[in-house]
């Protein structure tokens, strides 16, 4: 067991699938010569070349559109973005391209790219640099969507995306690259569609996702200081989503925060709430909470932002709410 | 800059033709194949057999038929929403394409893409793609795929005029002339984006003129002549081949119907006159023309050949009406693969 941050066991991954598979290769704006924009794909152009590592100009539609092909041609693109927010500009070719390209050829072109970057908010950068998409892309039949939250998850997400013969979105973090935790050594895969209990307990489950898995994590430290046994239940896929754990845990507990980086309206925890009211109507002892970013544009200011996020006091809140705490 | 794109304006460049006559009787039956089958397309249309969108490309059979006979069987084609000629040409049966266009089990889509989205893969037809443009990038990632492998097949992308407005084009060109990807960007340029005159929404007139900004190798040619066409996609082809370098074309045509089987002929945008105007030109009785004076073809073989496809084509519209519908479960399949 190796402890890596976020950013290296990406680069990992990375490495490992295009020494495994000389049909993978990464794609996007300064991955080569300036080693990444957030240093994902340091000394890669060294070990693979210009022809595996490719450095485009700064046209998301484009080069998305290019993987695509490249993909219908039997090769493994991996295309970056900068971030996420800059990906709207190739939605096209992912949500029309890469999405469709099987279904409406009968089932005759697949389609095995992956299309990876930062997503959601760092720190004030502001409404147009601050966006969570996975709702977006979750919506999209023929995609699939992971968004790990810690260094060996994104190892293991990555890899299974890569080899994966469909197409893959994979949502980072800007805040995650830093981030340090333990990878297994070897032969590290974690399957797409698998949630993962991050902390078991037993009176309330927290449902997250990356970046706001630390949210909950910290959340439940506050509650068991409450004494409140929180259950933090990390979704790490997102569709396909993992409706059987999020069912059982919810079972046990009976209560559920959802706790997400994206704006409420059709978020994420819209989907899970509905799961849970119609598969575990009976189990519940109260209505589920949301937690979200505030349904604005992200602010600027400093103390405007951190008001505008989901944080461990929110999710508190809310936990307090679904166990009747505060009646 | 390439001298060819320097001189991308220069007007079609005289060759003697390369095509055999026996070429050219293949074009022939081509174009004539193309030309049955839309009009069988537009009757079963009317008749509510085909639903949806169905663009018909009548008047614009020899940009297909010429550019297809300049390509090898591997080589790849990615077309817009206008493609059932080009994928009966490269090798789509007349049944295969009629079917989908009927939505049924047996379409070369399985009846799941339809008019638009043609596709056969084994084949090296890589489909037909319903948003204006978006396939301009698909067709530079194919060619990169092949030159990532090693392989020489090039990739040729057939799109509209009304296409160069839109930013796909643009970015795609950039990139496929600095990574010199063997691909052929074919613009059918048939003077209207729908009903909007090209002139009236394009700064720029002559879609030549693009390739100098992207220091691209050009050519202007007359679509109306299947011959002129094969030449100038075979240099293209060569170029891309050879040298791994990226073309465009701009390739001159007109359309006789209207946009989609639910636009009208003429109208608003454009006059009965002009239409009549241009099937003057027609690239089908030209070339036939042209082969009776050479003493190629006479009037009975044409007529018999004519009949032999009128034939072909209507066997298609039985085999499609009689194909089943797809089965209910496959609504379901196709999504992802395990």
């Amino acid at each position: 067991m190796a402890t890596l941050t976020y950013r290296d066991a990406l680069n990992q991954a990375l490495r490992e699938e295009m020494q495994r598979d000389p049909n993978v290769f990464l794609m996007g704006e300064e991955v080569g010569v300036y080693q990444g924009a957030y240093k994902v794909s340091r000394g890669l152009l060294e070990e693979f070349g210009p022809k595996r590592v490719v450095d485009t100009p700064i046209a998301e539609l484009g080069f998305a559109g290019i993987g695509v092909g490249a993909a219908m041609g039997g090769l493994r693109p991996v295309i970056e973005f900068m971030t996420w927010n800059f990906a709207v500009l190739a939605l096209d070719q992912i949500v029309n391209s890469a999405a469709k390209m099987l279904y409406m050829s009968g089932g005759q072109i697949n389609m095995p790219i992956v299309f990876r970057g930062p997503n959601g908010a760092a720190l004030q950068l502001s409404s147009q640099h601050s966006q969570a998409w996975e709702s977006w892309l979750a919506h999209i039949p023929g995609l699939k969507v992971v968004a790990p939250a810690t260094p060996a998850d994104a190892k293991g997400l990555l890899k299974s995306a890569i080899r994966d013969n469909n197409p893959v979105i994979v949502l980072e973090g800007e805040m995650l690259y830093n981030l340090k935790g333990d990878v297994p050594d070897g032969e590290h895969i974690v399957p797409i569609g698998r949630a993962d209990i991050k902390r078991p307990g037993t009176d309330v489950t927290l449902v997250c996702h990356s970046k706001t898995l630390a949210v909950a994590q910290k959340a439940a430290d506050q509650l068991a200081e409450q004494n409140v046994s929180a259950e933090v239940l990390d979704l790490r896929s997102i569709r396909p989503l993992d409706e059987a754990a999020i069912l059982e845990s919810v079972r046990k507990t009976n209560r559920a925060v959802v706790v997400e980086e994206g704006w409420p309206h059709a978020g994420i925890g819209a989907q899970i709430v509905d799961l849970i009211q119609r598969d575990a109507f009976d189990d519940l002892d109260a209505p589920v909470q949301r937690v979200t970013q505030a349904d604005v544009p992200m602010p600027y200011n400093k103390l405007l932002e951190r008001s505008a996020k989901a944080s461990p006091e929110k999710v508190v809140a809310a936990a307090r709410k679904v166990l009747y705490l505060d009646a | 800059m390439t001298a060819t794109a320097r001189s991308a304006k220069a007007t079609v460049p005289s060759s003697v033709s390369q095509a055999s006559p026996a070429l050219h009787l293949k074009m022939l039956r081509q174009m004539l194949l193309i030309r049955r089958f839309e009009e069988k397309a537009a009757e079963a249309y009317a008749l509510g057999k085909i639903g949806g969108f169905c663009h018909l490309y009548i008047g614009q059979e020899a940009v297909g038929v010429g550019a297809l006979a300049a390509l090898r069987d591997d080589d790849y084609v990615i077309c817009s929403y206008r493609e059932h000629g080009q994928a009966l040409i490269k090798g789509i049966t007349s049944n295969a394409v009629m079917a989908e266009l009927f939505g049924k089990a047996t379409g070369c889509s399985k009846g799941k893409g339809g008019s638009m989205h043609l596709f056969d893969a084994k084949r090296g037809f890589m489909g037909g793609h319903g948003i204006v443009g978006g396939h301009i990038p698909l067709a530079a990632g194919l060619a990169f795929s092949s030159k990532y492998k090693g392989s020489d097949q090039v990739c040729v992308c057939f799109f509209g005029e009304a296409a160069v407005n839109i930013g796909a084009f643009h970015e795609t060109l950039n990139m496929a002339s600095v990574w010199k990807l063997p691909v052929i960007f074919l613009c059918e340029n048939n003077r209207y984006g729908m009903g909007t005159a090209f002139e009236r929404v394009a700064a720029v007139t002559d879609i030549v003129e693009h390739a100098c900004s992207y220091d691209m190798a050009a050519e202007l040619v007359d679509g109306m002549n299947v011959l002129t066409v094969y030449e100038a996609t075979r240099r293209a082809v060569e170029r891309a081949r050879k040298q791994s370098h990226p073309t465009l074309l701009e390739v001159r045509t007109y359309r006789y119907m209207g946009h989609s089987m639910s636009d009208p002929l003429h109208g608003v945008y454009r006059t009965k006159d002009e239409v009549e105007e241009q099937k003057a030109r027609d690239p089908i009785t030209h070339l036939a023309g042209r082969l009776k004076e050479d003493g190629a073809i006479d009037q009975a073989a044409l007529d018999a050949l004519d009949a032999e496809i009128q034939a072909e084509v209507e066997a298609a519209v039985k085999y499609a009406d009689e194909s089943p519908d797809p089965d209910p479960a496959e609504l379901f399949t196709d999504v992802l693969v395990d």
